[in-house]
């Protein structure tokens, strides 16, 4: 029978499927980091049970690290007491662990794939909803909470119950200067922000065929964000020069079998899915949210919607609510609205390729000397010590330091504001993370979800630019 | 986890879509390694006028005099969306909440309820809606009935469905990672035939 990628994944990580009880799959990399697994140590020692295979966790510190300083003290007490318990049980279960500083440290969702860690075929899971940005590769990847961190380190498998199968295809060639991201934004836009709750979902077609892994990256990111529960794209021969030669990824003999099986990841002709969702790459302009959450999203060439324009009874309501929050009126264009803040990073876009995107529009936007708006603060944050030491070599780096944006240190850093990255009350910013939320950069702050490039042109503006006018 | 048979309770309409987990509990009450610590800060932002929460915001649903006391949330579709962190169905459970009753839940967070023993109920969009109508306008108090799978207490009964497995371990206060533990056997086979790259 012809099947699904999902399926496959599933077929191969089902260590038990049992009546009356929810099936049993194998986990084959557990990533942890400060904020979500303490209280699942602490329970396991309660119980006295052993991590079962700690050689399949790996953990960094990024949620609430300094983007200023590499000393543990440096994002407060709270903070400081968290990545030192994180310190003290990995020492103690021999869990591999980047802390501070180190070379392999960096956002869990960056480091990962970076590393080799992440491969196709494979299930990963961390206490983190971004973790379906693993799925870029071909894994069934998901975000857990902190009772399934605790039973992951217990017995390396997890519950769970079988998910819908929703297939994107995104056909034909984006536009000149629409990013990944655009990509993803058009699709919740579409979806709206619950339009997967239930699903997983595979991206396809020749649009996704032709991004690079960061890029998928970003796209699967994002795929919580329209409730799904993971987001895959199948592994093909761009997936496999990625990976070939990565620290952690097989060598010599184990590569070769790896490949081979590798390949047989993906969809059969003819699986049916149980969702199809189809849109032409041509048709996706440059992305921006108006609202509060990421489906709240509109293109950059447009105005901001009015209540009027939704026929639905929530959405309505809604948008009224988001308006209100986000201190803007409906009818105002886009580029209209002014900011005064830019954060480039998150666990979405802070990966070499966007920091080239974005240094680059940078370059042409300071063409004749121009600086950051004098209005607005930038800051760019590199996703990993990798990522800032080869933006560095590259020269990126200069780039904007040179335009007046922030070069700092990398974490997750404004995405979450669980450091000292936060928004004041009433600040807008352009932000190329993946959560518009209310109070989520700050209470009181506006957050508009935008690409790399966008958010560069933005920050030289002060306002959002149509970067295709 | 403590067994859920059946409960009964006030209910507090939070008549708001798409919830999301970082509005029921902010990130920065996430700085914490115990498990306890959070009932005070849920829904801060909506809650509290201040930034520190001292003043209680008498705007705010949770914070009106009637629904003092309530151990029954409900609210609307796409409850819990967002971040996974499971400080979300802590903080409810801490503040009181023992169910949960949403046209939708986001999937993470649905688990997360589960898992600690929080009930998560859905009902259809009608259903939502004539509880908000009886809640809105008089004090409303449910007999929540896991066994029988019913709500009763309002003007008419109301039937809801859990997934068996999930239902059977709110009912026994089920241990999960002690009852995966009785599985080692199975999960030692499966490890043993997978191939070397996984």
């Amino acid at each position: 029978m012809a099947t699904t990628l999902y399926e496959k994944l599933w077929q191969q990580h089902l260590v038990e499927e049992k009546a009356g009880e929810t099936p049993l799959l194998y986990v084959d990399r557990h990533l942890i980091h400060e904020v979500t697994s303490p209280q699942a140590f602490a329970n396991l020692k309660f119980h006295n049970r052993p991590i079962r295979h700690p050689e399949r966790t790996i953990a960094t510190m990024d949620h609430n690290i300094s983007t200023r300083s590499i000393e543990i003290d440096a994002a407060g007490e709270g903070a400081a007491n968290q990545l030192r318990t994180l310190e003290k049980n990995c020492k103690e279960f021999g869990i591999e662990l980047f802390g501070m500083g180190h070379k392999n440290q960096g956002i869990v969702h960056v480091m990962g794939p970076e590393l080799g860690l992440t491969l196709p075929g494979t299930i990963i899971v961390c206490g983190d909803s971004h973790t379906a940005t693993h799925g870029a590769f071909g894994a069934l990847a998901f975000g857990i909470g902190t009772s399934e961190v605790e039973h992951v380190f217990a017995t390396q498998t997890l519950r769970q119950t079988k998910a819908k199968t929703m297939k994107i295809e995104v056909n034909g060639q984006v536009g000149e200067g629409i990013s990944a991201k655009d990509i993803i934004l058009a699709i919740i836009g579409k979806t709206g922000s619950a339009g997967a709750t239930g699903y997983v979902v595979e991206y396809c077609g020749s649009a996704i065929e032709a991004l690079t892994m960061e890029e998928r990256m970003t796209v699967c990111n994002m795929s919580i964000e329209f409730g799904a529960k993971a987001g895959l794209i199948a592994p093909d021969q761009t997936t496999f020069d990625y990976l070939e030669g990565k620290e952690y990824a097989p060598k010599g003999d184990v590569w070769q079998q790896a490949i081979a099986d590798w390949s047989t990841f993906k969809t059969d002709d003819g699986a049916q899915f149980d969702t199809v969702l189809t849109l032409k790459a041509e048709e996706i302009k440059a992305q921006i949210t108006w609202g509060t959450t990421p489906g709240q999203v509109t293109s950059v060439d447009s105005v901001v919607p009015s209540p009027d324009d939704f026929t639905d009874a929530v959405e309505k309501d809604s948008c009224s609510a988001a308006l209100a929050y986000m201190g803007l009126e409906a009818g105002t264009k886009i580029t209209d609205i002014s900011i005064n803040k830019v954060f480039i990073g998150s666990c979405t876009n802070s990966r070499i390729e966007d920091l080239r995107a974005a240094a680059s529009t940078v370059k042409r936007f300071t063409a004749n000397g121009e600086k950051v708006s004098s209005n607005v603060d930038a800051i760019v944050v590199p996703g990993s010590y990798r990522v800032k030491e080869q933006a560095e070599a590259e020269g990126l780096s200069q780039i904007f330091i040179d335009a007046g944006f922030e070069w700092r240190l990398p974490g997750c850093s404004m995405c979450l504001g669980m450091n000292d990255d936060v928004l004041s009350e009433g600040d807008r910013c352009a932000s190329t993370s993946n959560r518009n939320f209310e109070g989520r950069q700050g209470r009181g702050s506006r957050t508009h979800l935008v690409s790399p490039e966008l958010a560069a042109a933005s920050a030289i503006a002060g306002h959002f630019v149509d970067l295709n006018a | 986890m403590e067994k859920f048979t059946t409960h009964t309770g006030l209910v507090v309409p939070l008549d708001a879509s798409n919830v999301d987990t970082d509005q029921i509990i902010p990130k920065q009450f996430l700085q914490k390694t115990e498990r306890v610590g959070f009932g005070k800060h849920l829904f801060h932002d909506w809650r509290y006028l201040d930034v520190s929460g001292h003043q209680d915001n008498p705007e705010f649903i949770l914070n009106a005099p009637q629904y003092q006391g309530a151990s029954i949330l409900l609210t609307r579709e796409n409850f819990g969306c967002g971040s996974s962190r499971e400080h979300a169905p802590w903080a409810l459970e801490e503040y009181g909440f023992k169910v949960i009753i949403a046209p939708s839940f986001a999937d993470i967070f649905y688990g997360n309820c589960i898992n600690i023993g929080l009930l998560p109920i859905k009902l259809s969009d009608d259903e939502i809606n004539e509880l908000f109508a009886e809640s809105d306008n008089s004090e409303l108090n449910l007999t929540v009935d896991l066994i029988n799978n019913q709500i009763s207490g309002s003007s008419k009964t109301y039937n809801f469905s859990l997934d068996k497995f999930h239902q059977y371990c709110l009912e026994e206060g089920v241990d999960s990672v002690g009852w995966t533990l009785k599985k080692l056997e199975k999960i030692k086979a499966f490890e043993d035939k997978m191939p070397t790259w996984q």
